[in-house]
């Protein structure tokens, strides 16, 4: 007989499973997303379970708010044409079924015969185990600001970086637009571009053109 | 009554080992739809991160999360990374299949 949180655990387990399932059969990328963004979802409930708050919350917000949307925008951005995206699909299926089989078959086999040292503590301990006190957020920021500082730290720094790689990479000069140079307005001078003329009444101004000082060059000052 | 739950860490691992081979043979699955093989490393990266969660539950050890939450970190670069290359790529190519990818080859 299930206990409440042994069927939570089956429910949570079998949809991030078969959105994973989703995820790599869809025909549609934009479904793939999807599908992915349920894996996640799932994903931070099994997170909850295991006591994981800190992470599930992180999971979601990072996940599904940054990183699943990203995603979507380039799936919505590239025009990708479908039937050549999906030509391989029968031809690759039997491989792919052979390395996943053979993949799952060597972990699960790799974690039957490992044996455990002591008997582990099922769900129900792990909510509010002692390592969580008072609670999650708070015990784990107590590691990671003592122990991990340094890796806290190079993981903000990869962050930057890969935050103005992606910028540095996507960002094309654009040719043929009118933009402010500021170099050339704060460059300029008073007494190239104002000038005083004596009109006497009803006289016609001469015109600009002749008159005009040339504009700086940009670059010769 | 209530059962007690029997939920452990040996099934996040046999989860988390499930969802590794099926992020895997998803690489192969769509060799021809380099966004969705980025998703599969996503989701191979959400494996491992299950795998971490499950044991620092087990051990009452909170370096697990620590390193799954590391891993969220990296995760989150090489999505930004892997995006924008492959933006660049479509835009000089028009072209995603990574069979195609062959550009370097001279």
């Amino acid at each position: 007989m299930l206990s409440p949180i042994d069927f939570l655990f089956y429910l949570f387990a079998g949809f991030t499973l078969a959105a994973g399932v989703g995820v790599i059969t869809a025909r549609n990328p934009v479904y793939s997303v999807f599908f992915l963004i349920a894996a996640f979802l799932n994903a931070a409930a099994l997170f909850l379970l295991a006591g994981a708050e800190f992470l599930a919350f992180i999971l979601i917000i990072v996940y599904l708010g940054a990183v699943a949307v990203l995603f979507l925008f380039v799936v919505m951005m590239l025009d990708i044409n479908l039937a050549t995206v999906r030509a391989g699909f029968v031809r690759y299926l039997p491989i792919a079924a052979v390395v996943g089989g053979i993949f799952a078959a060597q972990l699960i086999i790799m974690l039957l015969i490992w044996q455990q040292s002591e008997t582990p503590p099922t769900l129900n301990a792990l909510g509010n185990s002692p390592m969580n006190q008072p609670n999650n957020v708070y015990a784990l920021g107590r590691v990671l600001y003592t122990d991990y500082f340094v890796a806290f730290q190079t993981a903000g720094i990869i962050l930057l970086i890969a935050m103005i790689g992606a910028i540095v990479l996507t960002l094309r000069p654009r040719t043929g637009i009118k933009t402010q140079v500021i170099s050339q307005q704060v460059g300029r001078l008073a007494s190239q571009t104002v000038r005083l003329v004596d009109l006497k009444p009803g006289q016609t101004p001469p015109t600009t053109a002749a008159t005009t000082p040339t504009e700086p060059q940009e670059g010769s000052a | 009554m209530i059962y007690p739950p029997a939920v452990s860490s040996a099934h996040f691992a046999i989860l988390s080992a499930l969802l590794f081979a099926l992020a895997m043979a998803g690489l192969f699955l769509n060799r021809k739809n380099l966004i969705v093989m980025l998703m599969c490393v996503e989701l191979m990266l959400l494996a491992v991160n299950l795998m971490f969660v499950g044991f620092s539950a087990q051990w009452q050890n909170l370096t697990g999360q620590i390193m799954a939450m590391f891993v969220l970190t990296v995760a989150a670069a090489e999505a930004a990374i892997g995006l924008a290359i492959l933006v660049v790529y479509f835009r000089n190519r028009h072209t995603i299949a990574v069979d195609d990818l062959n550009s370097l080859q001279g």
